[in-house]
């Protein structure tokens, strides 16, 4: 069971971790230009290392089962129902805390480099640190309300930053699209918010703080908890990027590659996960939505990883990617093994954000070209991007010893122990494909001879310092961070005594040490089988990707065209909604609204028409008015008396 | 003496062709001086009866009636000239732009 005594403390200092990003974006907004490109980007990575070197110490002085609390006002007070602005961390936020000041802090060096000739840079570093000041307000909130807060306001910097490069329509357009998709799932969410809070509000209680309902959540009945866990990860499917609403995601490869890196892949994606973790409490109380999330999570991990075999865009292979490693981590919540599913948050958001910056450091070198057909022998030209993106294959492959062996076994493992050994098998083939398309990735674009144009190879150099030191900073994570989170044959883990106060014992450590380890070998031969299938295919002669693309089978051309879930969204929802929209706008609105208004404004002509007729503008026609008016009443009057 | 009847009616008939000529000429000076007749013609009406009834009211109250008509005509005279300045015409029937 999970204990609800913690020791809370009052601290002042949280309040400063996301206020300073934000006075960034206030200092970047209006003195940009009197500061310089130079400057301008100088002061958003110092603000987001402060935040940084702020939660680190936090980080440093928080005890495991403790909660610091920093109540800066009160926002609502209507009646009994308060809502306070205030933060709060424990071990949970702490951990992601950490994720996104220190993954920011790497990525917006890396941007410093990467947007460096790009005119809009300012612009750019005004958006991101905004971005980051959504994300703390996220996990730092203390009630469901401020964390919406902060949930809106990264959708919102993942429009922006999505359609940076809004002069090209199509960039606009996956913005938009990556909106409206978050829109949906937002709807479940904040009806979510409402029933949760009114349902609560009834019996007498007011409150989304969520140490006040974890207090309360026995009020609820069983039915209404169902309800509530449905419509939040309705939420959670949107911004994390869960079937059915995990189109936006590739398209969202618009933006510029940090974004991708930093938004896309390593925070705010992760939202979702980490909603549910924070509402732990209320999930392990609805096994009906667990199990649905662990579906979701599965088929969301299969489904993506199948298309993503088959891309050609460097970027896209990794966005679906992305998806798929999404969709372990819902797996791990849907066992109710929260703790697996951040440890996989925290890995992951290593070895994504390494390989999304080395594509980046791929597309930079070869001026802007993203398809893995026109690269290849790569591996000579830049070393650093070379090594630092096999070491990130590496650990999202699951090779022992690296970070997403540990994290992506732990969560298989939580899986096969959760009984629910269907899932497992999916996870374990998702796993192999994982290796496959990696690998596959790797040897398009590092191996074998050089497909590059010629004005591409010409351009071609290894990025500099400010561009390859994240990178391998990045690649140290992603084979470290996963150690802390080792199972118990090994060294066991650090991880679950941290988070143990919070999501409680039990996460499955009475298992045989021996079975585990037989699914860890289990896992790592499907996971050799896929290395060797993407050697045997792309490893061996750059010629066979370019002779195996085009003449494929039926389920190749599925795949790459992505199932053709876009065109199916297109053809059942999209059109019959603007069909919808067309005819209320030409028909409608025109006709029968306008139609109405304009009616009443002839009819009410019609009338005054009749008596315009005597206002003549006539002087004398007045006088004479006045006249039979006054000669009226001294007949009127006359007559009476 | 003369009645105060003869007075009244001789009152009301100046009033009366006061009334007429500003409903019906076309000119805009001849309307000012139809409308000096209707005032003059209620200041006979004050004098009389200030001299029936025996009381200074209606004698102050025709001080103040030639006060404000000298004033009235002055600043209708000034509008007159403008307004034929800028139209070349004094006749009313030409100046009906103020309507719907």
């Amino acid at each position: 069971m999970v204990s609800t005594d913690f020791a809370i403390a009052a601290y002042d200092l949280l309040r400063w971790i996301p206020l300073i990003p934000l006075l960034a974006v206030v200092v970047n907004l209006f003195w940009s230009r009197a500061l310089g490109n130079k400057t301008a980007g100088a002061v958003a990575c110092a603000a987001v290392g402060a935040s940084l070197a702020l939660s680190l110490y936090v980080f440093w002085q928080l005890p495991s089962n403790g909660i610091f609390r920093d109540v800066v006002y009160t926002w609502i007070d209507s009646g009994s129902f308060k809502v306070n602005l205030s933060f709060q961390v424990d071990a949970l936020t702490a951990v992601m805390l950490l994720i996104v000041t220190g993954v920011g802090f790497v990525i917006h060096i890396y941007s410093l480099g990467y947007m460096g000739h790009d005119e809009g840079m300012t612009r750019f570093f005004v958006y991101l640190n905004l971005f980051i000041f959504f994300m703390l307000l996220l996990v730092m909130s203390d009630n469901l309300l401020l964390l919406f807060v902060g949930w809106e306001g990264v959708g919102l910097c993942s429009y922006l930053l999505i359609g940076f490069w809004y002069l090209d329509d199509d960039n606009a357009i996956a913005g938009n699209k990556a909106f409206v998709v978050n829109r949906i799932g937002d709807f479940g969410f904040i009806l979510g918010i409402f029933l949760l809070v009114t349902d609560l509000g009834r019996q007498g209680v007011w409150t989304l703080d969520f140490l006040e309902l974890q207090k309360h959540v026995q009020l609820l009945t069983p039915a209404t908890i169902g309800l509530i866990t449905l419509l939040l990860f309705a939420g959670a499917t949107g911004k994390s990027a869960q079937i059915p609403l995990f189109v936006w995601l590739p398209d969202a490869m618009a933006g510029p590659t940090p974004v991708s890196a930093l938004i896309h892949a390593a925070t705010m994606v992760t939202a979702g996960v980490y909603m549910i973790a924070r509402l732990h409490f209320l999930f392990a109380l609805a096994p009906m939505t667990l199990s649905l999330i662990a579906w979701i999570g599965a088929a969301t991990a299969f489904f993506a990883a199948t298309i993503a075999l088959t891309q050609n865009d460097i970027k896209k292979v990794l966005a679906y990617s992305t998806v798929s490693q999404l969709g372990y981590m819902f797996l791990a919540a849907g066992t109710a093994a929260f703790g697996a599913a951040i440890f996989h948050v925290f890995t992951h958001a290593f070895f994504k954000a390494c390989l999304f910056l080395g594509s980046g450091s791929v597309i930079h070198a070869l001026d802007g070209e993203q398809d893995m057909r026109k690269m290849g022998g790569l591996k000579a030209y830049m070393p650093t991007t070379y090594w630092t993106y096999l070491i990130a294959t590496l650990a999202i492959a699951g090779i022992p010893l690296t970070a997403g062996f540990f994290s992506k076994d732990l969560i298989l493992w939580q899986a096969f122990h959760h009984g629910a050994v269907i899932l497992w098998a999916i996870g374990l083939i998702t796993a192999g494909m994982t290796a496959f398309y990696m690998f596959r990735q790797l040897f398009m674009v590092f191996h074998g001879e050089c497909r590059a144009d010629a004005h591409a190879k010409a351009h071609l150099h290894e990025s500099p310092a400010v561009m390859t030191l994240p990178l391998i900073v990045l690649a140290i994570g992603s084979i470290f961070a996963g150690w802390l989170g080792a199972p118990e044959y090994l060294w066991g883990s650090r991880w679950d005594h941290w988070l143990q106060p919070l999501f409680g014992a039990g996460e499955a450590h009475e298992g045989s040490a021996n079975t585990e380890i037989l699914l860890t070998l289990l896992t790592l031969a499907v996971v050799a089988v896929g290395i060797y299938a993407a050697y045997a295919k792309y490893g061996r002669s750059a010629r066979s990707a370019e002779e195996t693309a085009g003449a494929e089978g039926l389920l190749y051309r599925l795949s790459y065209n992505k199932y053709y879930v876009d065109e199916i969204y297109d053809t059942l929802f999209v059109r019959p909604f603007t069909a919808c929209s067309r005819f209320f706008a030409e028909f409608v609105d025109p006709r029968i609204i306008d139609g109405m208004v304009n009616g009443v404004a002839s009819f009410t002509r019609g009338l005054s028409w009749v008596w315009c007729g005597i206002q003549t503008g006539n002087v004398q026609h007045y006088a004479a008015g006045l006249l039979v008016g006054t000669l009226a009443f001294l007949v009127y009057f006359l007559g009476q008396s | 003496m003369v009645p105060l009847n003869y007075y009244l009616i001789l009152a009301a008939v100046v009033f009366a062709i006061g009334v007429i000529g500003v409903l019906i000429r076309r000119n805009l000076i001849v309307i000012l001086m139809s409308i000096e007749l209707m005032l003059n013609a209620v200041n006979l009406t004050f004098i009389a009866f200030s001299r029936y009834l025996g009381s200074m009211a209606g004698q102050v109250a025709v001080f103040f009636v030639m006060a404000v008509a000298a004033a009235e005509a002055i600043i209708g005279l000034a509008i007159i000239i403008s307004v034929f300045r800028q139209r070349q015409t004094l006749d009313p029937q030409e100046m009906q732009l103020l309507k719907w």
